[in-house]
């Protein structure tokens, strides 16, 4: 538990600081940013508190708003992502969710890859209608979403895969 | 009462997300709707600490560039200095007009994005600097933006490249006046509004400040002409804004202190009550 608690923590703090200062810089073809922070989010133990789950992914979100000067947008979109993801953990694992026991340390390729990717493109559709806030811009909003989405994606699976405890 | 207990208790869940994703919410229509960006903004010392030392690594990279554009500015400033009259003379004309009426505060660029409609840069330099709200930001090429938010070391700015932003500006070669504003798609093109069908606008143009609010001074470079169109109404046109700064890559700017604003606004208050 501590060592899970720890662990967390140290997440945290190194997605938040690889955002900000490496992620929301690479501006691939002039405007695209991966948010890798949502790992964080989507790895967080199934088994926790909820109500823990949805405060830390709130302040993280907010953590990211006041370095990036983005208002509240990753904010909404993390708490929204941290409560919505028991629909997507149904989805995806179907009974093995009911019983409570996923461990994402030891999922198979295909399913970490839906996973990743519907919690993506979800959080990231939150996130650029906030940002752009202009529903006649609705073709852009989506554009966005779904580049940005696969760059994110794809380096989510890889960071994930990449330090994935082999025990 | 007790069914309210329970109401509470079998719902804290969705409960405290509608609280987190309110609060969230508020945040982001505050920071859509109002000019200013009180509460989240990144001039603190936890966001300009962590800034500072990625700057101190990532200004390596740029050393090259930075001194081309700085050889290049001077090259500019000593053509100045050979072309203008002997200086008894020029303190002659210039008397009158502002003795130093401009300040000017050079500072480091920590932060800047341009990527999402509304952007903003943070700086090093805060109040201990005496920086305020509403202080010009240029660089040596032309505008940057204006100073949003301050805080004792640090201060963030409102980018032209963000969509509340809105600066007064003009043709420099016909005097007629336009807003700068950001449509949000390209980081190279700003767009001029409001400039009457009166106004000749050829291709190719330079834009300068107006000079008609307190923020910048007259005739500071802001870009050239790359197309226009007449505006829906009919009567204006709307011009396409080439900006001479490359807002992707600023690394120094100076901000403008305008000595006289103080008095300027209190005699513009003082006109509005009347």
């Amino acid at each position: 538990m501590n060592n899970s608690l720890a662990s967390n923590i140290i997440r945290f703090i190194v997605l938040l600081l690889v955002q900000v200062t490496i992620c929301s810089n690479i501006n691939l073809f002039g405007y695209i940013n991966p948010f890798i922070y949502i790992i964080f989010i989507l790895l967080f133990p199934v088994n926790n508190n909820r109500l823990l789950f949805l405060v830390i992914a709130f302040s993280l979100g907010l953590f990211i708003d006041v370095f990036l000067d983005s208002g509240g947008v990753h904010a909404a979109a993390s708490v929204f992502l941290a409560y919505a993801r028991p629909l997507f953990l149904k989805y995806v694992f179907g009974t093995l969710y009911n019983n409570q026991t996923i461990k994402f340390s030891k999922l198979q390729l295909n399913e970490l890859v839906i996973y990743v990717s519907f919690m993506t493109l979800f959080h990231h559709f939150l996130v650029f209608n906030l940002e752009i806030f202009n529903i006649s811009q609705i073709l852009l909003v989506l554009k966005k979403t779904l580049i940005s989405s696969l760059l994110t994606a794809v380096l989510s699976i890889l960071i994930i895969l990449l330090f994935k405890s082999h025990k | 009462m007790q069914q309210i207990f329970n109401f509470v208790i079998r719902n804290k869940t969705f409960l405290l997300f509608l609280l987190l994703f309110g609060i969230a919410l508020s945040l982001t229509i505050q920071s859509h709707s109002y000019h200013r960006s009180e509460f989240i903004n990144s001039a603190n010392s936890l966001t300009g600490g962590v800034y500072r030392t990625v700057n101190s690594i990532d200004q390596y990279f740029n050393l090259k560039e930075q001194n081309t554009i700085l050889v290049e500015e001077n090259k500019k400033l000593r053509e100045m200095l050979l072309n203008t009259p002997s200086v008894s003379e020029a303190t002659l004309i210039d008397s009158s007009l502002s003795e130093g009426r401009f300040k000017i505060v050079s500072a480091e660029v920590y932060k800047n994005s341009y990527n999402s409609p509304n952007n903003y840069l943070t700086i090093n330099k805060g109040k201990r600097d005496s920086i305020q709200q509403d202080y010009g930001v240029i660089t040596s090429k032309g505008i940057v933006g204006i100073i949003d938010n301050t805080s004792k070391k640090f201060s963030t700015v409102l980018s032209i490249l963000n969509k509340k932003s809105r600066i007064n500006a003009k043709l420099k070669s016909s005097n007629q006046n336009g807003s700068l504003t950001w449509d949000g798609i390209s980081p190279y093109l700003a767009q001029l509004e409001d400039v009457s069908q009166f106004a000749k606008v050829t291709i190719g143009d330079t834009i300068v400040t107006g000079g008609q609010s307190a923020i910048f001074p007259k005739n500071i470079g802001i870009g050239t002409v790359e197309n226009f169109k007449t505006d829906v109404t009919g009567d204006t046109y709307k011009i396409q804004v080439r900006l001479f700064n490359d807002m992707t890559t600023i690394q120094y700017v100076y901000i403008i202190k305008n000595t006289d604003v103080e008095e300027l606004q209190k005699l513009e208050s003082l006109t509005n009550e009347q």
